[in-house]
């Protein structure tokens, strides 16, 4: 096997560079080292991909219905303090 | 309505803009509140004690933050306070790769390569359902993960201000966050695959 030359990732090391990548924390020469690594690896292309649907199931989540009696509650202590 | 808008009504009493705030932000401060102490009833209380915090204090509220990020910052207090669950920063920060490495061949290239995922489809109610079990799935990270993920990425606060409402570093807050995103990945994927 031909040693892997140095500003070559592995996809081992491409998946731990993916958060900072979409945090735009990467320094130019690793970013550039991964996106050379992305154009080239399909599965690593698939990774991304599913960390983005994840964030963006993430950002569906919806709040629970608050319990309307619960709010009254906290509507008659806020009514208590301002009098 | 705006933050300088509902801070002015709050101060005067104005109960519908009580209500409109308690409306928006009780649910994700109970969620945060849940990652801090040990019980669902400790976290409603701190909640409430928050509620309590913003009508005692709404007066000195100077608006450098948002209406949000002060409300969080009242209930992170709150719950250290209460002191049911001791604080270990360090917990969570350090824990196993983004990918089990035994899915690699030596050379570090994949072996058992992520499969795609079924297309994305534009239904609002699949979408949902699949956001259900990702919500689901969030609290079986540990905890600062958790905390982390929840406020980045469900309520889409910014990395600065989760570091400054935590106590965390820069880099610790990305360290937790790559794990736990990447751990929720990896729990889709295992969803993924039996749809």
């Amino acid at each position: 096997m031909l040693r892997r030359r140095r500003h070559q990732l592995a996809c081992r090391e491409a998946v731990e560079l993916v958060t900072d990548y979409l945090e735009g924390t990467l320094n130019g020469a690793d970013r550039e080292r991964l996106e050379g690594h992305l154009a080239a690896c399909p599965h690593c292309r698939e990774y991304l991909a599913q960390m983005r649907r994840t964030l963006d199931l993430l950002g569906r989540i919806e709040p629970e219905a608050l319990d309307p009696e619960v709010q009254d509650e906290l509507v008659a202590l806020y009514r208590r303090w301002q009098t | 309505m705006e933050d300088a808008e509902l801070v002015t009504r709050l101060r005067s009493g104005d109960e519908e803009a009580f209500r409109f705030v308690v409306d928006r932000y009780h649910c994700s401060l109970l969620r945060l509140a849940r990652t801090m102490v040990p019980s669902r009833a400790v976290a409603e209380e701190v909640v409430q004690d928050t509620w309590l915090g913003l009508v005692r204090g709404i007066q000195r509220f100077e608006g450098r933050s948002s209406l949000r990020t002060w409300l969080f910052h009242v209930l992170v207090n709150r719950a250290r306070t209460t002191g049911t669950r001791e604080r270990r920063p360090s917990m969570g920060v350090s824990a196993g790769p983004a990918v089990d490495h035994a899915r690699f061949r030596p050379d570090g290239e994949w072996a058992d390569p992520p499969v795609p995922w079924p297309e994305e489809v534009d239904d609002r109610l699949v979408a949902a359902q699949l956001a259900e079990r990702v919500r689901r799935r969030l609290d079986e990270l540990p905890e600062m993960q958790r905390q982390v993920v929840i406020l980045r990425d469900v309520e889409g606060m910014g990395a600065e201000d989760v570091c400054d409402l935590l106590g965390l570093t820069e880099g610790n807050q990305r360290v937790l966050l790559h794990r736990g995103r990447s751990r929720l990945r990896g729990m889709l994927e295992l969803e993924m695959g039996k749809a």
